[in-house]
């Protein structure tokens, strides 16, 4: 630990933040997996309705893409910004 | 960022000119200058297709055909949502929807997206807060306020929650996602030799700005749509 300030500590620790906070990407991942195969699922039963099962979709996973993306933006903040130690 | 990596890669705002305005200090900004660019852009086209369609023809021609087709998709996009009140909201709608669009599609010029500061969504942000309580005084007067109240008095903060956290988390979805397209291009600039940054962006750059900023466009207007028609 010789030769490392706290300063440097906080980033490493920010640093370890930012990689634990993109543990959010899971949820998103499943959710839109989910999506995509009922989406798939359903076009395979109405192949006349396809078009407008892909934009819900894709509507439906741009949304819940939020809750991944909201890590990211904690990810981001804590990797430039440095809120933590001036 | 010198601490990641020598080879610095760009994908920060930076500041271009400083000016003081009633004793502050106040920046033009890469993306001011994007907006600026994309201001002058959609102006140009929007003379064009003034000049195009005073002029319309009944057989139209390829300018016209992309104008019209343009226009019937956005008010089919209204119509699924809003209905007969499309007309009232589709100047504002097709407004942002242009604005956003190429906003996002500005990455293709090699400009940093100006959506992708959190400046610019948060106002589209709060331009959708406004337009949604307006209506909502506007069409129900005090029931807009005591339906916060609904169905239960008890839930009044979680209702009231929801009701601010909506602008918040439109704004936060067009910005993170443009951000990290924006990341993923300026990493791969940025940090890659040369040889592999001929040909493989354009990959990239179909999925990051093309793809993700068209689907992003989309649900930004489809979602400022079903707030509003909610109010009304």
């Amino acid at each position: 630990m010789n030769g490392i300030s706290g300063q440097d500590f906080i980033f490493g620790c920010s640093a370890i933040g930012a990689g634990l906070a993109m543990i959010a990407g899971i949820g998103p991942g499943v959710g839109q997996g989910i999506a995509a195969g009922h989406g798939a699922s359903a076009v395979g039963r109405n192949p006349g309705a396809q078009s407008q099962i892909t934009s819900t979709m894709l509507l439906g996973q741009a949304v819940a893409e939020t809750t991944g993306l909201y890590g990211l933006v904690v990810a981001i903040i804590l990797m430039f910004v440095k809120p933590f130690g001036a | 960022m010198g601490m990641l990596i020598s080879n610095e890669p760009d994908f920060m705002i930076h500041g271009v000119l400083k000016y003081q305005m009633f004793g502050q200090d106040f920046w033009i900004t890469t993306t001011t200058i994007g907006m600026w660019i994309v201001t002058v852009l959609i102006l140009v086209i929007a003379v064009l297709a003034n000049r195009t369609l005073k002029k319309a023809t009944d057989v139209p021609g390829t300018f016209q055909n992309a104008l019209e087709y343009a226009y019937t998709m956005l008010e089919k996009m209204g119509e699924t949502i809003l209905g007969g009140n499309t007309r009232r909201f589709i100047n504002y709608i097709g407004t942002i929807f242009l604005f956003i669009l190429f906003c996002n599609l500005s990455g293709l010029l090699g400009l940093r997206a100006p959506t992708a500061d959190y400046g610019v969504t948060f106002l589209l942000g709060m331009f959708t807060f406004f337009i949604v309580n307006y209506q909502g005084i506007k069409n129900h007067g005090v029931g807009h306020f005591t339906s916060l109240f609904q169905p239960t008095p008890v839930l009044f903060p979680i209702n009231l929650i929801g009701e601010l956290a909506n602008p918040l988390s439109i704004s936060l979805r067009l910005f993170a996602n443009l951000l990290s397209g924006v990341i993923i291009m300026g990493l791969w600039y940025g940090m890659l030799p040369i040889f592999v940054n001929i040909g493989i962006p354009a990959a990239l750059h179909a999925y990051c700005d093309l793809f993700s900023g068209c689907i992003q466009t989309y649900v930004f207007c489809m979602l400022t749509m079903v707030y509003v028609n909610d109010k009304l």
